[in-house]
């Protein structure tokens, strides 16, 4: 018993203090919101978007990079011959729209707005969520699971993962929804008593990652079910997940700024 | 009748395909039953399809010699003879190899589909098959007064890949486990068929997205094998460092889960911490918590800096002691252990029959790890000693995941201290045509072996990924024949095998 105690102690209180507090320091190799600088482009140029394992950039009619198809693996960046590409350490990329998840330069960052008045007295001090993994490979599901961890404790904001889809609000799915979890994807979310949320988190989600065009799945959750929260990346940053949890339930003060 | 030849190569070799001995398929059968009787292990059993029709391809292991022994066979039929009966290891290999080619596992006594997905065979054969959803078809049921049955998944109550699990009861009493899979099939092995090109990495980086750097390893093993060079020595140290963090992060993950199951919280919700700690410094390395980026084909994504070397044994030091502190605390519980002990036992016998690997089968007494029996990269050269134990219980495969911890961690602090010199990265060169190339990197959950066969322009004819969930789901359902149906979260977390790995 002395030994547990001397071990809490030493363990110490580990939340984080985010969001009243600053949030936790990333490496600085993070890969977050890209940076474009299309001026650069060479002429002709298409070496980003084929060194691109997921067709998720564009040159024409200008430099862009769908944030809901890609990997964040850099290739890009790394097939640039002019430096056009740059990944910045931002892990604000949630949307609540599909389209705001295009960046090119110039357009303008819609972070993820909040939930209608409605929806957010309902849902803006508790929200519950079943997870559905429909093919997902276990890093989405790993860093969703972290956020109940004491270091992040989604509690603190009323958020909860639930055993059941009749004591959800909504449900968090990530894979890119195979076949062979379609089914179960829809019949768990039609468990879930409306009014009802669904959030997609990571590439496999919203537009099936690696898998994207494979006829054994079905390129993201908004096949099989409405979508109303995106969040980008394989895997997204927990802080990226949070932070679109918390910008969709209206807990950041700086709701619907740009940068 | 004594056994035909099979060709030996060593893990991380290419062998021309002409050189892989053809044998009928009844005298590969035989060749490879006797081995496995030998004391030998299949770490692969496939069949590819080729210009000239079907061949099933064995690949097994031989730990003490650290060899493998190769061997083919035509398939002409639509039938091959199963050896599942005689060496039980091999009955998900055949059921594979039936559903993925449309055959028949002649005298299998279980031939269900393992994964519910369409052959691997051109259309239309393969569209003109239709195939149920995994769990629709016919269970195994047991019959009688008050037995009943207990149905779990897909869909279950923690943040987990689905799966179906069919307990066959008698009040708490489980007589039978059968586990459904494949909700997970992604189309891996198709879509890599043809490779590589721009999406084989991250194929392998999400087979299993825990096991990222496991898997994206062995690829890359595979490739400098197929291209006859390996990976520059600082490559292949910053890869193995990877891997060591990779079995920390997850070891502590899994041993928080096992304190979780067990209501013993202190160090359920310090691992949950630490298991992130552990993952920040990979991203420190890599800028990807799962390692996404590092492990490449030629050596690693990215190189390491003496300061952020020094960063990554200061936090490695400082998550270990705190991993420490918590895990013992573990130890110290009575109550705690008294759950953990004696709780879904597998037998050393029975984790050998049913081949085993990883923790999984060291728990059991099986003293078998890759990274000393067919070391690759730096283990040939800086060994990782092997943690076992006897008693295979949930206890045995929690201790063997401390005992292992504590090695990695030594590992990796001194292969920081002693990076070698040169570049981090090379180009890799054109893959030997019509050749066989085989990888087996252990994983923190057990070996992951990639087998290329390429065609004769160099390309992948067939890749086939073995997670090494594929040989362990088996001894889940093992650990819980005659437990109560309320050890199973216990037994499925001592195991934490891989939905997505095992369905591709």
């Amino acid at each position: 018993m002395l030994e547990l105690l001397r071990t809490r102690f030493a363990q110490g209180h580990r939340t984080l203090a985010y969001p009243a507090g600053p949030p936790p320091a990333l490496s600085d190799r993070f890969r977050g919101h890209p940076v474009l600088a299309p001026e650069r482009c060479p002429d002709g140029c298409r070496e980003c978007a084929a060194a691109c394992p997921t067709e998720a950039i564009r040159v024409e009619p200008e430099l862009a990079i769908d944030l809901g198809r890609c990997l964040f693996c850099a290739e890009c960046a790394a097939a640039c011959p002019a430096g056009a590409i740059a990944w910045g350490g931002d892990p604000r990329l949630a949307a609540r729209e599909r389209e705001d998840l295009l960046v090119a330069a110039g357009r303008e960052v819609r972070l993820a707005r909040a939930l209608d008045e409605k929806a957010r007295r309902l849902f803006g001090r508790s929200l519950k969520l079943r997870q559905v993994s429909a093919g997902g490979c276990n890093a989405c599901e790993a860093d969703v699971n972290v956020l109940s961890t004491l270091a992040w404790d989604i509690g603190r904001f009323g958020i909860q993962v639930v055993a059941s889809p009749r004591h959800a609000d909504g449900l968090l799915v990530t894979g890119p929804v195979t076949g062979n979890m379609r089914e179960a994807l829809r019949k768990t979310w039609e468990a879930v008593a409306p009014p009802k949320i669904v959030i997609a988190v990571g590439a496999c989600a919203i537009a099936g990652g690696p898998f994207r065009g494979h006829p054994e799945v079905h390129d993201g959750a908004a096949s099989t079910v409405p979508v109303d929260l995106f969040v980008p990346g394989c895997p997204p940053h927990p802080l990226t997940i949070l932070d679109g949890l918390l910008r969709l339930l209206g807990r950041l003060e700086s709701g619907g700024e740009s940068r | 009748m004594s056994a035909p030849p099979l060709a030996r190569i060593r893990a991380g070799a290419a062998i021309p395909r002409a050189a892989i001995p053809e044998l009928p398929v009844a005298d590969l059968a035989e060749a490879v039953a006797a081995s496995c009787e030998g004391g030998l292990r299949a770490v692969a059993y496939f069949a590819a399809a080729g210009a000239a029709g079907l061949e099933l391809h064995a690949v097994l292991a031989d730990d003490p010699r650290s060899e493998l022994a190769l061997g083919r066979a035509p398939l002409p039929g639509r039938s091959f003879p199963s050896l599942a009966r005689r060496c039980p290891q091999l009955h998900l290999f055949e059921r594979e190899i039936a559903e993925q080619f449309a055959l028949v596992a002649e005298g299998h006594p279980d031939p269900a589909p393992v994964r519910c997905q369409p052959p691997l065979l051109p259309e239309p054969a393969a569209s003109a098959r239709a195939v149920a959803l995994p769990g629709a078809e016919r269970l195994y049921r047991v019959e009688g007064p008050e037995v009943h049955e207990v149905g779990v998944g897909p869909v279950h109550a923690g943040v987990i890949e689905p799966g179906h699990f069919r307990f066959q009861c008698h009040g708490e009493r489980v007589f039978h486990l059968e586990i459904r899979l494949g909700y997970q099939h992604r189309g891996l092995e198709r879509a890599l068929a043809g490779g590589p090109d721009r999406r084989t990495i991250h194929y392998l980086e999400t087979a299993a997205g825990d096991t990222t750097i496991g898997h994206a390893t062995a690829h890359a093993e595979v490739v400098e094998a197929l291209a006859g060079a390996p990976a520059p020595a600082r490559g292949a140290a910053l890869r193995a460092i990877a891997l060591e963090l990779e079995r920390l992060a997850n070891h502590t993950g899994d041993l928080g889960a096992l304190a979780g199951d067990v209501a013993y919280l202190p160090t359920a919700s310090f691992c949950g911490r630490i298991r992130g700690d552990f993952l920040n410094l990979s991203a420190e390395l890599c800028g990807s918590r799962f390692g996404r980026g590092l492990a490449r084909p030629g050596g690693s994504g990215f190189d390491l800096e003496g300061e952020r070397a020094e960063r990554l044994r200061s936090g490695l030091d400082r998550t270990f002691a705190d991993a420490r502190s918590a895990i013992e605390l573990l130890w110290g519980s009575p109550s705690a252990m008294e759950r953990l002990e004696a709780t879904g036992l597998v037998p050393r016998e029975v984790a050998s029959q049913l081949g085993l690997v990883g923790p999984a089968a060291r728990a059991s007494g099986l003293d078998r790890d890759a990274r000393r029996d067919h070391p690759a990269g730096l283990f040939r050269h800086h060994p990782v000693p092997v943690a076992t134990a006897d008693s295979g219980d949930v206890f045995a495969r929690a201790r063997v995941r401390w005992l292992e911890m504590q090695r990695s961690h030594a590992f990796v602090r001194e292969r920081l201290a002693e990076l070698p010199a040169g570049p981090a990265r090379v180009a890799v060169g054109a893959h030997a045509p019509e050749s066989l190339a085989v990888a087996l990197v252990e994983g923190w959950r057990g070996a992951n072996c990639h087998v290329a066969l390429t065609d004769g322009a160099g390309r992948f004819a067939r890749y086939k990924v073995v997670d090494p969930s594929f040989h362990n789901w088996s001894g889940l359902a093992w650990a819980l024949r005659g437990a109560e149906i309320s050890d199973f979260p216990l037994c499925n977390k001592s195991f934490n095998l891989s939905y997505c790995g095992h369905d591709l």
